[in-house]
């Protein structure tokens, strides 16, 4: 029931790693839940901003999505075509139209290839396959024009990654993104490896490259006023599932989940007037560790405003407001 | 926070040799720390924060570091000429510190309890069973459950923020009187910063102990602090009270870095306000203000000279041509 301007739909994702293996003598095959169910569409221009802290299974989710891991289970509907189901050949093909960009400049680009390179390769590789019609001289004008639209001088096009700095090389990783002309991009923690001042140039870069050429992200980051800087609709993850999804000024103003509440809330304001006000919701212990599938609430050892409902029952994602999705028995009837 | 100023840094310098040619990565960097006060430094990657704390107790590696002058005045003693004996009755005991990491700061390979009861039994000379005792009240003021048990684990026992927990705990297990912090909660995740803040908060406000914050995050020190140093290319550029800092920030750098974090409580606008370019590789850099290629501001006399600190009032001092008279 895809609506005609959806791009991405997600349903019911799993990715569960096994781990141990069975061994010599049996026993069961244990896993970690990484992902486990998880539903969320975007509309096309859209930015869907997924926020969590470490081990909450955003990055496993963004590479799911990609295929760089077949999930277990659920589907990745990509503008039409269902991913899961494709073999490499076609896998290859419908990639063109999703282009990551990784967390870390440092290590997502090949130390021994020069920026130009870099940033042709997926081209080359497409017009090898004979999938984009590209000839060298053109791959080599858009390599300039896409250098000079990331904000790289061309001449820098035979220097190599090490000869840049981190907000730089972000900058290559963003031109190799876009080299193919994706619709979907795929951001992992794009910027939280820069430092402040970098960090604001970077996502003036999204959001203008977004009005330019319409591309629609998945946004991961940690930092919530990022994620909120960015997008236009939030999903909140905790342990594998999503605990709430909503439009971006709504979860910020109004959060529903308890999980939700406690990160805002735990975010730091950089204005020391606020600061002394806020009445912090300090969450007691740790993130449990995602190698079993519970039978009630995964947010349940943490949670301060837990029932008994929710040690028995997982709860689902529900609307609880027009476009506003929580999975809480809170907000249940 | 009183008035008696328990650490004073004048004009610190720390170079390192290398085959490029000299990082000047601390120059010149003037402070002081009052008894119980909260002093943050922020600043990017690179701009001197660790290095001006490692440089105070005196831990840069050396060769290729070197302290190349000034001072670090404390109880009457100049830290950067103690010899290394007396040096080691002051770190650990005096001043202590923890680190952004906390896997790698603690040993692997020994148990919570031997680290703990070594640093208290080599500064306070108690037995081993009394340090122990104590070790197991500090853990259990951090906020460590079960502390009796958790005690004889190994730090890979321990989840990220427990590690930093005791950390904590050890650093202030000889009642310190400055504790050294450096990006203490960088490596966690949100909620769990709130934790170790909060903790590291209430603890230091408890024992009275002054602490020196690092980080590179405006919404920690806006929290934490009741000063504020703001750090550029080895130099401090801005310092003054934390609500001033944030109120009226002067220097061009400090206001751009304020307005260049998105915030969590405005509703975005349309962008960002970015500051351009990038920061200066600190190589061989010429003695004039290092931010004036990326600064709106910039004038003739900001190329030629370094702009020497001035006083604005209320404890406010700014290192910017704009505000001090070119000669």
């Amino acid at each position: 029931m895809a609506e005609k301007d959806t791009l991405l739909e997600v349903k019911d994702l799993k990715m569960h790693f096994p781990i141990g293996g069975k061994g010599l003598f049996g026993g069961k095959q244990q896993y970690i839940y990484a992902v486990d169910g998880v539903n969320f569409t975007i509309k096309k221009g859209e930015t869907l901003g997924l926020v969590g802290e470490s081990g909450c299974g955003k990055s496993t989710t963004a590479r799911a999505v990609a295929q760089l891991y077949r999930p277990t289970g659920g589907s990745v509907n990509l503008a039409g075509k269902e991913l899961t189901r494709l073999n490499a050949k076609d896998l290859i093909a419908a990639r063109k139209n999703m282009q990551m960009v990784f967390q870390d400049p440092y290590a997502s680009l090949n130390p021994r290839m020069t920026s130009g390179d870099i940033i042709a390769e997926p081209m080359k590789i497409y017009a090898r396959k004979g999938l984009v019609a590209m000839t060298h001289k053109e791959i080599d004008e858009r390599v300039e024009q896409l250098m000079e639209r990331v904000g790289l001088s061309r001449f820098f096009r035979n220097r190599y990654p090490h000869e840049f700095s981190g907000g730089q090389r972000q900058r290559i990783g963003i031109a190799r993104a876009l080299a193919l002309r994706p619709e979907l991009m795929l951001c992992d923690e794009p910027v939280s490896a820069l430092d402040v001042s970098i960090q604001a140039q970077i996502l003036n870069l999204f959001k203008d490259l977004q009005d330019e050429f319409g591309l629609t992200y998945l946004f991961i980051a940690h930092d919530l006023a990022v994620i909120q800087y960015i997008s236009t609709r939030v999903a909140v993850m905790y342990l594998g599932i999503i605990a709430e999804i909503s439009g971006s000024a709504d979860l910020y103003k109004k959060p529903l989940h308890p999980y939700t509440q406690a990160l805002l809330s735990a975010a730091p304001i950089p204005d020391p007037a606020i600061e002394k006000e806020r009445k912090r919701i300090i969450l007691t212990g740790d993130v449990p560790s995602p190698d079993k599938q519970r039978p009630g609430c995964y947010f349940y050892d943490r949670c301060w405003k837990r029932m008994d409902k929710c040690k028995a029952e997982r709860p689902q994602l529900k609307e609880a407001e027009p476009g506003h999705e929580v999975a809480c028995f809170l907000y249940h009837d | 926070m009183t008035e008696e100023i328990i650490l004073q840094v004048q004009d610190l310098k720390t170079y390192f040799h290398t085959d490029e040619g000299i990082v000047k990565a601390v120059d010149g960097v003037t402070f002081d720390l009052h008894k119980g006060e909260t002093l943050g430094i922020v600043g990017e990657s690179g701009s001197g924060k660790s290095v001006t704390n490692l440089s105070i107790i005196n831990m840069i590696p050396n060769p290729p570091g070197k302290i190349a002058g000034g001072q670090v005045m404390y109880a009457g003693k100049d830290l950067v000429k103690l010899t290394i004996n007396e040096l080691r009755s002051i770190r650990g005991n005096k001043i202590s510190m923890i680190f952004q990491d906390p896997m790698t700061s603690l040993n692997p390979y020994l148990r919570i309890s031997t680290q703990m009861i070594e640093t208290i039994v080599l500064h306070q000379k108690l037995d081993k069973k009394t340090a122990k005792a104590k070790a197991i009240d500090m853990l259990k003021l951090a906020g460590i459950p079960a502390p009796e048990k958790r005690i004889d684990q190994y730090p890979h026992q321990f989840s990220g923020g427990m590690r930093q927990r005791v950390m904590i705990a050890m650093g202030l297990s000889c009642n310190p009187e400055i504790l050294i912090a450096d990006e203490p909660t960088s490596a966690l995740d949100v909620t769990i910063q709130a934790q170790i803040l909060d903790l590291i908060k209430d603890l230091t406000a408890r024992l009275g102990t002054a602490v020196i914050l690092i980080t590179h995050s405006l919404g920690v020190v806006a929290g934490m602090c009741d000063t504020i140093c703001v750090m550029y290319a080895g130099r401090i550029v801005e310092r003054g009270p934390t609500t001033e800092i944030f109120d009226k920030p002067k220097h061009p750098y400090t206001q751009g870095l304020i307005k260049s974090v998105p915030r969590l409580d405005k509703t975005s606008g349309d962008r960002l306000y970015s500051i351009r370019g990038q920061p200066p590789n600190v190589i061989d850099l010429p003695d004039c203000c290092p931010f004036y290629p990326r600064c709106d501001k910039a004038m003739d006399v900001c190329k030629r000279k370094y702009p020497l600190s001035k006083d604005v009032g209320n404890g406010h001092a700014v290192s910017c041509w704009l505000y001090t008279e070119a000669k």
